[in-house]
Order: C-alpha cells, then sequence, then structure tokens
C-alpha cells in the first residue's frame, strides 16, 4: 500500500503541462531564463522567443521560480491540479553597476576595469610609439588633443595647457610637468605604471573636480603590488633601481625607486639645435607604502623628490653676434595621502590630502661668441629681457573628503569638500611678490539609475578663492541613454570656473573667475574588442583674463568641433590600432590679443593613426604612430601709435607630420620559472625626419622672425628594464610530479 | 508494539531509497541529456535540469558540478557566448557545488571547473587578461593538486595549458608531457563512483600520443 502510492508520486502518469512566456520590461522574450518547480526536479529553459514548456507529475501547490543572471528572481504559487497551467511573466531588470550605462562624453576612460568605457591601459600607454611612456604623450593620440610640442600640457578643445587639470586618487597635483623650458615640452613627472586607471575628460567632468577650464585628468593609483619584486633600468640616458615589496600576509607593501638620467652622452652623440652648456640631468626618489584597513579599504602614500638642473644657449633673435643662455635648476618635493574606505550601510569615503612644492632658480644671460657674460649694451630696449633670474616656489596644500551613500539598488548620492592652500613666492631681479591663496570648494552630485540604460548625473560645486575674494556655483549635468546593448548616447552640460594664473595674479589680485560653458553630446558603441565613439561639443568661453590695455576678465571665445575615435583588436589577429580625428573651430580674445582669433595652439584638424602589433614567436611588439595636423596660425602683436595691440604680422605654419617607432623585446616572457625578467625597449620619434615647425617668434623690433622648431629632429631611446621577483605559484605543481 | 516500529522502519527505508532512486533516476536522465546535448541552448537545458535537482536536493554537489560542466563545454567552441557572463554563471554552480561538497577530492574536481572558467575568460583577450584570469586559472590547480593530489583532472588541465602556451611563452609539449603521463597514470588507477566525474582520460591519452609524436 505505501509502496504503491510512492510509486503513483514518482511514476505517476498523471502529467501536467506547464508553458508560458517569459518577457522583459519592454516585452521581448528572455532567452535561456531558467524556469523551475521549486523542490521538484521540474522545470524548462526558455527558448529564443521567451517560450517554455515542460510537464510535471507534481500535483498541488508549487512555488514557480523564473530566473535569469540580470534580472530580478520572479516567484508565484501555482496549483498544480489536473489542467494545464499557462503563465505570462515579465522580469524587472536588476541594476547592476558594471551593466549600468555610464555617462562617456567628454570622458576617455582607461585602465583595466572591466567597464566598457576603458580605452587605454597602462600598457597601452607605455606602447604608444612616439610616447616614451609619457601619459600626456599618449593622450595626445585621444581626440580633443593638440599636437602642441613647443609646451607642455594638454592643450584640449580650443583651451591653454593650464586649463588641464592632473588629479591623483582625487587630489591635484600642482607641478605635473618638469619644469618649462623656452619652446621645449618636457615630460609629466609621473609614470603610467603608477595608476591602475585613467580617465582622460575633455570636458563636462563631474563636479568632484574643479579650477579646470577644459579638461580633467583624473589618475586612480595602484592598490597593493601582485608580489615582491625588485627593478633596474639601464639605458645609455639613465639609470635606476627600485624595489616593491608585498608583506606575506598581503595586506601591506612598500616600495622605493631611484632613477638618474643624465644626457651627455646622449647630446654627444645626438648634435641638438640648441648648446647645452649646463647637460640636462635629473636625479628622482619615490616611496610609497599602502595598507588595506581590516574592512577592506585602502591607506596609500604616495611621494616622490626629483631635482634636475639643465642650462642651454640659443642665438639671440635681436642680434647677429649674440648668444642667450638659459639655465634652469628645479627641486620638487610632491606628497599624496589617501584613505578609502567602506563605513556600511551603503556609505563610503574618501579622504586625500596632498602636499607639494617646487622651487625653480631660472637665469637668463646675453652671452658673445666666446660664451663671455654681456652685462650692459647701451641703447638697446630689449637688454633688459635678456639678462635676469628669476626664483620661483610653488607650494600647495590641500585637503579632501568624500562622502558616497548608496540610494538603494546603483543610484548614489556623493558630496564632500576640498580646502587648498597655495603659496607662490616669485623674485624677479631681488622683487619678491608673493600670492598667497585659500581656496575652498564644497560639491556634491547624484548618479540616479532609472533603469540599467538610463542614467542621470547631476552635480553641483560652490568655490571660494580668497586671493580674488569671490565665489562661484558651477552646476553640472550629463545624461546617458543605452539605445541596444554596447551602444549608447550621452549628453553633457556644465560651467567651470577657474581662478586667474599666479603670474596674473602677481600683477593684479583685481580679476574675477575665467568661465566655460560646455555642450556635449556622444554616441559610443562598444564591444569587448572594439570601440567607435564619435562626440560633438559646443564650448564658450566668457572672463577670459586680459593684459592688455589693463588686466581685467574681458577676454571671450568658443570652441567646437566634432571627434571620432575607432579602436579595433579584432580584425587583424594579434594587430590592434586606433584612429583618432578632432575637427576643431576655435576663437578667443584673452591675453593681448587685439581681437578674438584663432589661437595659436589650434589646428583645425587633427589626426593620429597608433598601430600596436605583437609578434608571439619572437617575443617581440612594434608599434608605429602617426600624427598629422594641419598648420596653426601665428601672430606678431605690435603697439601701434595709439597705443592699441594690432597684427603686424601673421601666418599659419606648415601641416605637423610625425611618424614614431618603438619595438619591444620581452625575451623572458612566459617563462615562469625564469628569475630575471627582462625587457628591451627601443624607440625614435619623427622616423620619417619631417620639418616639425611649432610657430614663430619674431624680434623686438618685429624685423626678424625665427621658427620654433624642437631641439634634435628625431629623439631616440634604447634602454633595459630589469624585473626579479619570486613567482611561487608553480611549487605545488612541481612538488607532485 | 513491534510491528509498529516495523512498519515505521519500513516507511523509513522506503522513503530514503525512494527518494535516493529519485535522484538516481533524475541524474541519469539528466547525464543522458547533457551526452545527447549537441548546441548551446542544448547544453544550457541540461545545465538548468541539474541545477533543479541541486535547488531540490540542496545536499548534493554533484548536480551543481554538472550544471557548471554544462556551461562549460559549449563555451570552448561556441564564440557567441558572453565568455564574462558565462563565467559568472559556471562560478555561482561552483560556490553552490562547494557549499555541498564535503571532501577534498570532491572540491579538487569543482576546482578544475573553475580553471577551465577562468580559462575562457583569459582567451578572450590574453595580453591584457593573463595577468587576472591567467593567474585564477593557475591557482584554480594548485588548489586542486593541494585539496586531491590523485584527481587525473587537474592535471590532465595542467598539461592542456602548458600544451596551449608557445614554447617561448614557458610552454609547449615537453613542458605538457609529463603532466599528460602523470593523469594518465591517474586515471587508470581511478575508481570513480556512481555519478562521479570520469572525463578526460581519452583526451589525455590523444594529446599525449601529440606529444609522443
Amino acid at each position: 500500500m505505501l509502496m504503491s502510492c510512492t510509486m503513483v508520486a514518482i511514476y505517476g502518469l498523471a502529467q501536467v503541462t506547464i508553458s508560458g512566456k517569459v518577457k522583459d520590461n519592454r516585452g521581448r522574450g528572455i532567452i535561456g531564463a531558467s524556469v523551475s518547480l521549486k523542490d521538484s526536479y521540474d522545470g524548462g529553459i526558455t527558448d529564443s522567443a521567451g517560450h517554455f514548456k515542460f510537464v510535471t507529475t507534481e500535483k498541488g501547490n508549487f512555488v514557480i521560480i523564473i530566473s535569469e543572471v540580470g534580472y530580478v528572481e520572479y516567484t508565484q504559487t501555482i496549483n498544480i491540479d489536473k489542467e494545464p497551467v499557462v503563465l505570462e511573466v515579465s522580469l524587472k531588470e536588476k541594476l547592476d553597476e558594471l551593466k549600468a550605462v555610464t555617462v562617456t562624453a567628454g570622458a576617455f576612460e582607461a585602465g583595466d576595469k572591466k567597464r566598457a568605457a576603458t580605452v587605454l591601459s597602462s600598457i597601452d600607454v607605455a606602447t604608444t610609439a612616439g610616447s616614451n611612456a609619457d601619459i600626456t604623450a599618449a593622450l595626445k593620440t585621444l581626440p580633443g588633443a593638440q599636437q602642441v610640442g613647443e609646451q607642455e600640457g594638454l592643450f584640449v578643445r580650443g583651451g591653454t595647457g593650464y586649463e588641464t587639470k592632473q588629479y591623483i586618487d582625487g587630489t591635484v597635483v600642482n607641478n605635473p610637468y618638469y619644469s618649462s623650458v623656452p619652446d621645449i615640452a618636457t615630460r609629466g613627472r609621473f609614470s603610467p605604471f603608477l595608476f591602475k586607471g585613467t580617465v582622460f575628460s575633455t570636458g563636462g567632468y563631474s563636479a568632484l573636480y574643479g579650477e579646470a577650464l577644459s579638461s580633467a585628468v583624473i589618475l586612480e593609483s595602484i592598490d597593493l603590488p601582485e608580489r615582491t619584486a625588485a627593478n633596474a633600468s639601464i639605458s645609455p640616458l639613465l639609470a635606476g633601481a627600485g624595489i616593491q615589496t608585498l608583506a606575506k600576509n598581503k595586506k601591506s607593501s612598500w616600495g622605493a625607486n631611484y632613477s638618474y638620467l643624465n644626457l651627455v652622452a646622449y647630446f654627444n652623440i645626438v648634435p641638438q639645435l640648441v648648446d647645452y652648456y649646463k647637460m640636462p640631468e635629473f636625479h628622482n626618489a619615490d616611496f610609497n607604502y599602502r595598507i588595506k584597513t581590516k574592512s577592506g579599504g585602502m591607506i596609500k602614500y604616495y611621494t616622490t623628490f626629483s631635482y634636475s638642473e639643465l642650462g642651454l644657449r640659443r642665438p639671440d633673435i635681436d642680434s647677429t653676434d649674440l648668444k642667450d643662455a638659459f639655465g634652469l635648476n628645479n627641486h620638487n618635493w610632491y606628497n599624496n595621502l589617501s584613505w578609502r574606505e567602506n563605513l556600511g550601510k551603503g556609505w563610503k569615503m574618501n579622504l586625500g590630502a596632498g602636499y607639494s612644492t617646487n622651487r625653480d632658480d631660472i637665469s637668463q644671460q646675453l652671452q658673445d661668441q666666446q660664451n663671455n657674460n654681456v652685462d650692459s649694451l647701451p641703447n638697446t630696449p630689449w637688454f633688459t629681457l635678456k639678462n635676469y633670474y628669476i626664483k620661483n616656489r610653488q607650494d600647495l596644500a590641500q585637503v579632501r573628503g568624500v562622502f558616497e551613500k548608496k540610494l538603494g539598488g546603483i543610484s548614489a548620492i556623493r558630496f564632500g569638500s576640498e580646502y587648498w592652500y597655495g603659496y607662490n613666492r616669485s623674485e624677479y631681479m631681488g622683487y619678491q611678490s608673493v600670492v598667497k591663496d585659500n581656496l575652498l570648494a564644497t560639491f556634491a552630485e547624484t548618479d540616479i539609475y532609472i533603469t540599467n540604460g538610463l542614467a542621470l548625473k547631476a552635480g553641483a560645486r560652490y568655490e571660494y578663492s580668497s586671493v580674488i575674494k569671490k565665489s562661484n556655483i558651477a552646476p553640472r549635468l550629463s545624461l546617458a541613454y543605452k539605445t541596444s546593448p554596447g551602444a549608447q548616447v550621452s549628453i553633457a552640460y556644465g560651467t567651470f570656473y577657474q581662478k586667474p594664473e599666479n603670474r596674473e595674479l602677481i600683477v593684479t589680485n583685481n580679476l574675477g573667475y575665467t568661465k566655460a560653458t560646455h555642450y556635449i553630446a556622444n554616441y559610443q558603441k562598444t564591444t569587448n574588442d572594439r570601440i567607435f565613439r564619435i562626440e560633438a561639443y559646443y564650448k564658450k568661453y566668457e572672463d577670459l583674463v586680459k593684459t592688455y590695455p589693463a588686466f581685467n576678465n574681458a577676454g571671450s571665445g568658443y570652441a567646437k568641433g566634432i571627434e571620432f575615435f575607432w579602436r579595433d583588436k579584432k580584425t587583424f589577429k594579434n594587430f590592434d590600432y586606433w584612429i583618432s580625428y578632432s575637427y576643431l573651430d576655435t576663437k578667443r580674445d584673452y591675453l593681448n590679443y587685439p581681437g578674438q582669433l584663432q589661437p595659436n595652439f589650434a589646428a583645425h584638424h587633427t589626426a593620429s593613426i597608433v598601430t600596436k602589433r605583437f609578434i608571439t614567436n619572437i617575443k617581440t611588439g612594434f608599434n608605429v604612430t602617426y600624427t598629422y595636423a594641419t598648420g596653426r596660425p601665428y601672430y606678431d602683436f605690435r603697439l601701434n601709435s595709439t597705443g592699441k595691440y594690432y597684427i603686424a604680422d601673421q601666418g599659419t605654419t606648415k601641416p605637423y607630420n610625425s611618424m614614431g617607432f618603438s619595438v619591444n623585446y620581452l625575451p623572458s616572457l612566459g617563462k615562469k620559472d625564469a628569475k630575471t625578467f627582462i625587457v628591451l625597449f627601443a624607440s625614435v620619434t619623427n622616423v620619417l625626419g619631417a620639418n616639425q615647425v611649432y610657430g614663430y617668434n619674431y624680434s623686438y623690433n618685429g624685423q626678424n622672425k625665427e621658427p620654433v622648431l624642437p631641439p634634435a629632429k628625431r629623439f631616440y631611446f634604447i634602454g633595459c628594464f630589469l624585473s626579479w621577483g619570486i613567482d611561487r605559484s608553480q611549487d605545488a605543481i612541481n612538488n607532485n610530479l | 508494539m513491534k510491528k509498529m516500529i516495523a512498519a515505521v522502519l519500513l516507511l523509513a527505508t522506503i522513503t530514503v531509497n525512494a527518494q535516493s532512486d529519485k535522484f538516481a533516476a533524475g541524474m541519469k536522465k539528466n547525464l543522458e541529456q547533457m551526452g545527447a546535448a549537441k548546441t548551446t541552448a542544448d547544453f544550457q537545458a541540461a545545465a538548468s535540469a541539474f541545477e533543479r535537482i541541486g535547488d531540490a536536493e540542496k545536499t548534493q554537489w554533484l548536480p551543481y558540478y554538472y550544471a557548471a560542466m554544462c556551461l562549460t563545454i559549449p563555451a570552448w567552441a561556441d564564440g557567441n557566448v558572453d565568455k564574462d557572463a558565462n563565467a559568472d554563471k559556471i562560478k555561482g554552480f561552483c560556490a553552490k557545488a562547494e557549499a555541498a561538497a564535503t571532501t577534498n577530492e570532491d572540491k579538487a574536481e569543482i576546482e578544475a571547473v573553475k580553471n577551465m572558467a577562468a580559462t575562457q575568460q583569459m582567451m578572450v583577450d590574453p595580453q591584457s587578461r593573463w595577468m587576472s584570469y591567467g593567474k585564477e586559472a593557475g591557482d584554480a590547480l594548485t588548489k586542486g593538486m593541494q585539496l586531491d593530489p590523485n584527481n587525473p583532472r587537474v592535471y590532465y588541465l595542467q598539461g592542456m595549458s602548458l600544451f596551449n602556451t608557445p614554447e617561448q611563452f614557458g610552454g609547449g609539449k615537453d613542458k605538457a608531457k609529463p603532466l599528460f603521463e602523470k593523469a594518465v597514470e591517474l586515471y587508470k588507477a581511478a575508481k570513480p563512483k556512481p555519478f562521479y566525474p570520469d572525463w578526460g582520460q581519452k583526451e589525455t591519452e590523444q594529446k599525449l600520443a601529440e606529444c609522443n609524436q
């Protein structure tokens, strides 16, 4: 009797069919959703139209569970008797941070995250030919940036170099580049390998960042290293060594590096247009300490110190027999401390503190053909412009705190505040001037996800600067909408304020904020191996600083343009390339410009193609970058008899062409038992030897004009990078054989 | 009284047997479904059938193990499978299997599946994913060998990893051969219980033959 009951329960023939359809919120069938009767073995899976059908021998009340990754699980109690059961269920989408749309208008995200917006990794930066592992140089191959070779900085969408700011773990970097040398661009101070994530925003960025009119480079430093390792770099140009340790419990790490760069040997082999009387020498030392907190947060400290000196002579533009000797000594000390913590209950905290000091000792001296100082020249009005010394000191101390609270699901609100104390002292021939500024900023923004496919970010930033005694409020707004899997449109709007530069504030603090308003629309389509982007923008400049006839905020301007980006790792096997193109139409009236003009750093058309091919058989990567930009305008502004500036001469430089090439050979790649990991690297810029003219300098009387040229047509680099680490992962395998 | 005890005992025994019969029948049916599966959709249907047994039984690790296997097998060849999403599902099943598994031997089998999921993710973009998913895949095998040094599948998979790695990168036939040899030795000694994993011997012997060529 008992036996037969059980038999019926299991093998009973009274089958009931359960069928139906599973849809998403737009009524489209969901493929592969699992349908099951709780506590039974019976169930099915939906087909490509979302239909399912299965039979069951169960009877009575059962909970039916319908689930699929990315959707909220659906349950319903059904009664199974004799009649077939038909269900039509729509599943609610689960909000998911990785799947959710993010605002891509204006932002190029680079890093190792899974996010779709990722464009470049730190390896990409290092292997971009022509960049020589300089983050800024690699970012210049992305749309939006100009090919400015005569000064450092990122000139983005009609903005000057100082309109782009860099932030490391949230805090601003005061001197991101090695100190300026006239007509020569210097490198960035930070290695790409310090960072796990880089966002290059060409506009419309979050209210968390301020004091940048045009662009923000947001760098996120790495957490703990993968293992303990020592490293060394050897090259005719530089020598360096370092160590990075990881504690046994993998909770903390420290590291230190030192490098020395000296160009004497190089300049003996490769002739330079300028005569270096003091060969460039750079000492760099850094130290880091990182520790994981108990609740999974991170505290990171990074400091770097550098000292450099150089001296160079060029023929003087105002005479036939004199030379200009320029000397520069620089001390720079940078400190960054950050603390990231999960506070629980959906709260996150990011604290940061920074201190940096930078000193430049600059000398400018006229010399004769025998390199003797010329200390007086009667009746030459330009003489005082050529003989001087300047001592500059720039200090910046800052603290910052940002708190984030999740608002159910993945929507979040973020708010915080930062305070900067800047001390800038400039001593020109014994005349000292100091600009001190206390800048306070408070900001808040919110990410609102209506669905995985529709996100809104709204924020505002308030700033007060004590030196100009003025405040501002900058609203920011952006919206992203997913149009199909991997494709989205986003738009961004924002106003951006930046206080005048210190060299202007030294003259007068009776100035206000400069202002830019950004309008951006973007379409992006991403798959695992391909990215396509198109972006159009309009930017309005107001209250730019004029230096003539008086120092005021009467300047103005605009920039508009359209940009394309395409990256493809798929079409050609082992071949990775990207193409970017920027069209820029910009005019501005600032400094001593006589009216709105296309500025001398802006080209109408800029295009880059970056290619990378790694040949595994020979463990060698070959990288070629080609960049083209149409000519840039140049001007000679002169005062007329009524005391107004006019354009005495103007023109357009010849188009800019550059092809960079680099090769990296990794002989120990993949050899897990190798004790030494070796990278041999060689690169050359401007392989084709194109004549690159960045602009023209005019003599004091305007009768002589000379092209601004790079100090040498090509820059060559060869180096060997070694690292020694212990990888114990194979031990268990070898022991068992 | 005795009769009653006997009746209760009888009832209990029958229920237990019926329960395990139901499990055995379900597993048998699903293993047949898995064996007959050809397309990715077939395998997904089999995976969800295994998942239902796992969810109903709660204390059995094998249904989840096979659910994970059903998602792993077609992903090697099917380029349309989103490897990250698929691997997330596989790892989800592995976690449920681990929760139900009681012996180190069982857990070693699960590590083998985790290795395959991570390997599939790594292969999406080996150059940039080697550091993360390559390491994850290697760690799974290391752990598997520690849990059960006599599991032939972890040696087979380690051998496959080396076999598919170019010689210049520290792989190659010579490196893979001793692992395949070890795996064959272990396969011959293995006596898998009913429904327990027994796959890989033929493939290992075939690869070993290729190494000897």
